[in-house]
């Protein structure tokens, strides 16, 4: 039992590295890119709190940020950060949901996995029309 | 076994419940700030500052703060843990993002105290 049994795994058992040819279930994607929209937010941190510093300064410093964000580039830019928070959010409260228990199945996964992608492109879509 | 050295409370379960508390916070904080755009008819620097100026509004943006950072510490620690396997660099980098991360938490509490 146990560790003769373990020792028998095929040896010709098939190596796949040929990356175009996996797949990667919708679920595998949410999970990566809530990874990658944390670390992106991780990384913008001190920009936000200078933004914060700013902006509550003073009136002039408020205007200046202002005005900074009125030039499409920035608004772009802008748009890039508030789409991956709004993704690790959205992503975050399938998780903490799955976490309590809710939805764990693997057909509700997927189900949740694919609501996720809809709902995070509606969101961003309406913060892209707010912001322009 | 994982070497938990750094991990915030250096016991996974722990560090996996502050990190849903602290996910918890900040999506209420976000939440909190949405509403406020859409509910503020003109959101100009006196409006702004206002906002800022409640006390519950400095309590609760400080507890989003202290949840920023503590939720972005177990975040990056479980990505280092898992992506960077040498060991000195893996520490160097934590140290450098734990010392980050106590600046923007002081300059942030700065922030909130300036209004
Ligand atoms: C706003 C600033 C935020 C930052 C900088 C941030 C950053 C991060 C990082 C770096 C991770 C690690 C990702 C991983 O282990 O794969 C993470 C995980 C997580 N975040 Fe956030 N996050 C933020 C907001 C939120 C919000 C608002 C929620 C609300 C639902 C949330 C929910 C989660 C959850 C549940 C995890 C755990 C994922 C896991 O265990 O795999 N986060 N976050």
């Amino acid at each position: 039992m146990g560790c003769g049994e373990s020792l028998t795994v095929k040896k010709n058992r098939p190596v796949n590295l040929r990356l175009t040819t996996i797949r990667f279930p919708c679920t595998a994607i949410v999970s990566i890119l809530h990874r990658a929209s944390g670390v992106i937010l991780f990384l913008f941190i001190p920009l936000l709190l200078w933004l914060l510093e700013k902006s509550l300064h003073s009136a002039a410093d408020f205007a200046a940020i202002s005005e900074c964000f009125a030039s499409p580039v920035s608004k772009l830019f802008l748009l890039g950060l508030v789409a991956a928070l709004s993704f690790h959010l959205i992503a975050g409260i399938r998780h903490l949901l799955m976490d309590i228990g809710v939805g764990e199945s693997k057909c509700a996964g997927t189900m949740s996995a694919i609501l996720v992608f809809i709902l995070s492109i509606i969101v961003i879509g309406l913060l892209g029309v707010w912001l322009w | 076994m994982v070497n938990n050295a750094l991990s915030f409370t250096g016991n996974g379960l722990r560090d996996w419940i502050v990190q849903r508390i602290t996910a918890v916070i900040l999506a209420l904080y976000t939440f909190f700030m949405v509403g406020y755009f859409l509910l503020t008819p003109e959101v100009n620097f006196t409006s702004w500052q206002t906002l800022f100026a409640s006390r519950w509004v400095s309590i609760f943006t400080l507890l989003a703060l202290g949840g920023l950072i503590l939720h972005s510490w177990v975040g990056i620690w479980t990505i280092l843990t898992d992506y960077v396997k040498p060991a000195a660099l893996r520490f160097t980098i934590e140290i450098i993002v734990i010392l980050a991360l106590i600046s923007y938490f002081v300059w942030g509490i700065e922030v909130i105290w300036s209004v």
